[in-house]
């Protein structure tokens, strides 16, 4: 026994006079001191990367069987799930990680508006957030028209439509992009590849820049407070801080095998999700003469598309609901300029603050409802919900609630400076 | 159980101030967490394990390939006695030769020449593992892939000068025998392999597939 | 008075994160509206899928009354023995002519020629399931009715003019539409339906299960594994839930070291 030990010992040594071994464990693991007092918000970081690492997996065995033609590509999904053995497992936990993917990430960036994790010195760390999400919702958009079927098509159509609308050069650029005058098999082609390599390589490295950033200002915590400012004067370890190996490895093994047991509830009983993870109409091959009668994006993306179907049409164009929607998008990297609060956490935030987050929670989560129900539903409102009635009512909701979207972040230098906030306390309680 | 201490619980000297009490350096774990953690590492290795095996099925031939590689059926009624059919299993080569008695006579003749005139080497079925090689006598089902590195022989069946009727790989110059026996001295190492095979009646042969019954 | 201040801000925190996180699921919950042609009310389709009598019953009528048009081009014949069939009962019964065990269960007419002379190519059936719905395909299937003004004779109550003609009316007959004035809050309404017409091969309570049978072997083909599926889940949350109980005790071994 000591002898195997003795050898591996030896063997970490040999590494280590060749490659920072020791210290990289160090300053990421065993030495990286975390805050004491995470709350079940913080388990959705390390779920993300767990679900990056199915979604990386499960893609690379759905590429050795998958085709990438408009021919033989709505089959070759049903051969995988059908002739391969274990292909179907394979395919639905790629499916399931998709909307699982968002849903971790939706709540890993709540838990920053609630905590205040984008203040300085995390603005850098916010940032590369806010490009992961973006290319995910990139990454998302392109493997959503491998299927190859009626929803992936009429989805790539609509959104690769929006570029039109950009002046001047919109419709050469949205030609460009399909490589046709249509989506056709050669948009297929380039967006098999840029699904399966040229964006999965960009978020593994702002995956990896993401991480960077936070082991170098260190994890923000529910308190909003910097446990850096209160460190052991001997050993010069934050007082409150804890090493994230073992203490939040073993905490974060609870978190994923609840997420486990929540992903494969889906994947095994009902991977279409009741239609959201899965649209019914994407088991339809894809047909370029005839357009489902109600398509909707996936909805992940709805309450952007609700959005830009709130923008009304300005100067003959559709551009200016485009312009909308990207901006819902873009206006989180300016986050952390906007709140002029003195305290991070939500817990000593005023009353202003906490009304404001959850108006705009419920404006993001009604708007989501709005996009993802089809402009019929819309009409139908008064029988689902009798307060607002009618298409033309669904329509200024949408509006009202985009606005209550921007208004959050463009009136927050204001209103979080008058807020009435609390103390906030010297130590982690 | 003890790694490196480097490795294991974080190496901190002092506990004052600090709100954990970590291990002292190359302290034992306590025998509680040294068993959780045993058990929660098996526990979790099971489930990676169940995890990982339906992908490492997938690599396995899948319906569409196994429907492919069904068993095939031949008439063998229609050939000739001295004559040879090509069939197709799994994508590759099998023939079908019926032998006339002249040809039998020469498997004998060729012995002394062989590598393993015995069929020793399990190149068949044990049922096609005597002097003939073959269920019937006159009827030999080879697989058409010479076994030096794959290249179909050609079939020289008739008899020729110093040549009594066989099989010759035109890609090394392997020469077999009209049972599909290499001969002593060539590229191939061991003779052609005999498919498994049955027959369903007195003219129909089922190739890759030998289970009893129907 | 600090601590209970602090206090009502966890609560507060719990409580925001609680109704957020229902919230999104609770976006997810409601099943999301189907296409079906028309607001006409479904009916609801037997499906069971552990029923192997009625799918086999249903994979003959698939064979036999659907397959001369629409292809299953994803299934195979032999996926059939998870039913309970064996090889050779699948030759016997379901196989036609020269088709392999093996072999998907395709249709001699090609797509083109169909498209020609049908104006549109009958849909491949493999996941039509997954995609309609049972529910609809259930109601579809019993609401054909004999309509002399349509150029096969055949019209749907649940897909008015329909270019299918009853694919099942040797099994039904000529079911006719019933039209019927109502009073219904002061106003008349027109109540249609479908009575029996001139009878087929089956009566009506044969019939009804007939169509039950083939629609629950439509979603079995969508889904052939889903048993299975069902099968493992329900292994794998018993194996998760014994490995949560091992990563918490071991969390709570881990943190006995933190002072709080």
């Amino acid at each position: 026994m000591s002898r195997i030990v003795a050898a591996g010992q030896g063997l970490v040594d040999w590494v280590d006079e060749r490659f920072p071994l020791v210290s990289t464990w160090k300053y990421h693991m065993s030495e990286y001191y975390a805050p004491k007092n995470f709350n079940f918000w913080y388990y959705f970081g390390s779920l993300a990367m767990i679900v990056l690492v199915l979604q990386i997996v499960t893609g690379i065995f759905l590429t050795m069987n998958y085709k990438p033609d408009a021919l033989t590509a709505f089959g070759s999904v049903e051969y995988i799930m059908r002739d391969v053995s274990g292909g179907w497992f394979i395919r639905y936990m790629h499916s399931t990680g998709a909307s699982m993917f968002f849903v971790v990430v939706y709540l890993h960036m709540m838990r920053a508006l609630l905590y205040g994790s984008y203040r300085k010195p995390r603005e850098l760390l916010w940032i590369f957030g806010c490009m992961i999400y973006l290319a995910l919702m990139a990454e998302a958009f392109m493997g959503y028209l491998l299927p190859w079927g009626q929803m992936s098509y009429w989805g790539a159509q609509v959104i690769v439509n929006l570029f039109s609308s950009v002046p001047f050069i919109g419709p050469e650029l949205s030609v460009w992009i399909r490589g046709d005058f249509l989506v056709s098999d050669a948009t297929l082609n380039r967006f098999f590849a840029l699904h399966v390599i040229a964006l999965p390589l960009v978020l593994v490295g702002l995956v990896f820049l993401h991480l960077v950033a936070l082991h170098e200002v260190g994890s923000n915590n529910p308190d909003g407070i910097e446990i850096k400012k209160n460190k052991d004067p001997v050993t010069g370890k934050p007082v409150d801080g804890i090493p994230f190996f073992p203490y939040y490895i073993v905490k974060d093994l609870i978190g994923i095998v609840v997420f486990f047991m929540v992903f494969f509830a889906i994947l095994f009983f009902g991977p279409e999700m009741g239609g959201y993870f899965l649209e019914y109409n994407n088991f339809l091959p894809a047909d370029p003469l005839q357009t489902p009668a109600h398509i909707a994006p996936v909805w992940y993306f709805t309450p952007f598309y609700a959005m830009l179907r709130a923008v009304p049409a300005m100067f003959g164009s559709q551009f200016a609901g485009v312009a909308v929607m990207g901006a819902g998008v873009i206006i989180l990297f300016f986050l952390p300029w906007l709140d002029r609060s003195p305290v991070k956490s939500i817990r000593y935030k005023g009353p202003i603050f906490r009304s404001a987050l959850a108006i705009f929670v419920v404006s993001f989560l009604v708007l989501g409802y709005l996009g993802v129900a089809t402009t019929d539903v819309w009409g139908k409102m008064p029988e689902i919900l009798p307060i607002i009635g009618g298409i033309e009512v669904a329509t200024i909701v949408s509006r009202v609630l985009t606005i209550a979207y921007f208004a959050f972040f463009l009136a927050m230098p204001w209103y979080s400076r008058i807020d009435k906030c609390k103390p906030e306390p010297e130590r982690l309680t | 159980m003890s790694k490196s201490p480097s490795m294991t619980a974080p190496v901190v000297g002092n506990t004052s101030g600090g709100s954990f009490t970590p291990a002292a350096p190359g302290a034992e774990m306590p025998q509680r967490r040294k068993l959780l953690l045993a058990a929660t590492s098996a526990v979790g290795a099971a489930g990676a394990a169940a995890a990982a095996a339906p992908f490492l099925a997938s690599w396995f031939p899948s319906e569409r390939a196994k429907a492919a590689g069904a068993p095939v059926d031949v008439d063998v009624s229609a050939i000739e006695p001295g004559m040879l059919l090509r069939a197709e299993w799994r994508g590759q080569p099998v023939w079908v030769v019926r032998r006339t008695p002249e040809m039998l006579a020469t498997l004998d003749a060729v012995k002394p020449k062989l590598a393993d005139p015995e069929s020793k080497a399990p190149q068949q079925p044990d049922y096609a593992a005597n002097a003939t090689r073959s269920i019937k006598p006159e009827m030999l089902v080879l697989l058409g892939i010479c076994t030096h590195l794959g290249c179909s022989p050609t079939d020289r069946l008739a008899p020729a000068e110093g040549w009594a009727g066989g099989f010759y790989c035109p890609c090394h110059g392997s020469v077999f025998d009209l049972a599909g026996r290499v001969f002593a001295g060539m590229p191939a190492p061991t003779n052609l392999v005999v498919p498994p095979y049955k027959y369903l009646n007195d003219t129909r042969l089922r190739i890759g597939d030998d289970s009893k019954g129907a | 008075m600090m601590k209970t201040a602090m206090t009502r801000n966890r609560a507060f925190a719990a409580l925001f994160s609680l109704g957020a996180m229902f919230a999104v699921f609770a976006t997810a919950v409601p099943t999301q509206a189907v296409a079906a042609g028309s607001n006409f009310p479904l009916q609801r389709a037997p499906v069971n899928l552990q029923d192997a009598v009625s799918l086999q019953r249903g994979a003959q009528l698939f064979v036999n009354y659907c397959m001369g048009c629409h292809s299953a081009n994803y299934m195979r014949f032999n996926r059939l023995t998870d039913l309970g069939l064996t090889e050779e009962q699948i030759k016997e019964y379901l196989l036609f002519g020269t088709d392999k065990v093996g072999s998907p269960m395709t249709i001699a007419m090609r797509p083109a020629d169909a498209a020609e002379w049908m104006g549109k190519a009958p849909p491949d059936m493999t996941v039509i399931a997954r995609s309609k719905r049972p529910n609809y395909i259930y109601t579809l299937l019993k609401s054909y009715y004999v309509d002399e003004s349509r150029a096969l004779g055949w019209n749907n109550l649940a897909y008015p003019n329909i270019g299918m003609p009853h694919p099942l009316w040797q099994l039904q007959g000529a079911p006719q539409l019933k039209v019927e004035e109502k009073q219904s809050h002061g106003h008349a309404v027109q109540v249609k339906s479908i009575v029996a017409g001139e009878p087929g091969l089956m009566t009506a309570v044969e019939y009804d299960r007939a169509v039950g049978d083939l629609v629950n072997y439509l979603v079995y083909m969508g889904e052939p594994w889903k048993v299975k599926s069902t099968r493992i889940g329900i292994i794998v949350m018993f194996f998760l839930s014994i490995l949560l109980v091992f990563v918490y005790l071991l969390k709570l071994e881990f943190w006995r070291d933190i002072k709080h």
